[in-house]
């Protein structure tokens, strides 16, 4: 079969979205999120060890409005792909592809994954 | 292949050039299970940590990350945690980026940012388990 003539998928505006492929590109996403989300924890290392009047600084822009948004929204991305990084694991080990199994791990790592961002910002709350 | 009905979907062309995967086998896919299966304790440890650490003052961040088990926790984390987000990114820039120079600058930005911004963040640890 010569390349050009292999069958090709139609494009993905076709496709109605899913449970099944929301949670694959929401699991792209996040990776491309913490990614950059960990200039955050480097900022914040290097400030700690820089000396308190640049921690200080990194503690005040995490404090602000922008800072909590991004703290939240950075707790969320890292639950959700922890979460579902474990159910690629568990389908690595080639368990849980039939299809029922898929929609239900999928619901589990939307509610477990909700559910630790909660649990970790009341030990925050506890906390502070 | 003379004589067997075909087993690949590659064409003769690209088997002869070596095409497809990243001509080094599984080691990528293997590398990123790898961190994943090593991100998991560190990442739950990580996060209540940090959250029981909400609002703490220089003197406390400084006490916490100096202290043997947690630097070298988070010396592990960094190390693990880079590697796995610099090879994540790598796949969705060669996925997206078509233009050849476009993607081989980006792909040398990322390795080293990735080195140099992982080194800077245990180095910092070090410092403060180090007393510096």
């Amino acid at each position: 079969m010569s390349a050009d003539r292999r069958p090709l998928s139609p494009h993905l505006q076709i496709y109605k979205p899913q449970l099944t492929s929301v949670l694959s590109i929401s699991h792209r996403a996040t990776g491309v999120g913490l990614a950059a989300g960990l200039l955050l924890l480097t900022w914040w290392l290097l400030a700690a060890a820089a000396g308190p009047d640049s921690f200080a600084v990194v503690q005040d822009f995490l404090g602000s409005w922008l800072g909590y948004l991004i703290l939240f929204g950075f707790s969320y991305a890292l639950m959700f792909h922890l979460c579902n990084g474990v159910r690629h694991l568990f389908w690595d080990a080639g368990w849980g592809f039939e299809l029922d199994t898929v929609y239900k791990s999928g619901w589990a790592v939307v509610i477990a994954s909700v559910a630790l961002t909660v649990l970790a910002w009341a030990i925050a709350i506890v906390s502070a | 292949m003379a004589g067997k009905t075909m087993q690949s979907m590659r064409n003769p062309l690209a088997r002869v050039r070596g095409l497809g995967s990243a001509k080094e086998g599984v080691h990528h896919w293997w590398a990123q299970r790898l961190t994943a299966i090593a991100l998991v304790p560190l990442t739950i440890w990580f996060v209540i940590s940090i959250a029981g650490l909400a609002g703490v003052d220089h003197a406390g961040a400084v006490a916490w990350i100096g202290s043997a088990p947690v630097a070298v926790l988070l010396v592990l984390l960094i190390a693990a945690v880079y590697w796995h987000a610099q090879l994540g990114v790598q796949v969705v820039i060669e996925d997206y980026v078509h233009n050849e120079a476009v993607k081989l600058t980006a792909l040398i930005a990322l390795k080293f940012a990735a080195i140099a911004l992982g080194v800077a963040s245990i180095f910092a640890v070090l410092r403060l388990a180090f007393g510096g």
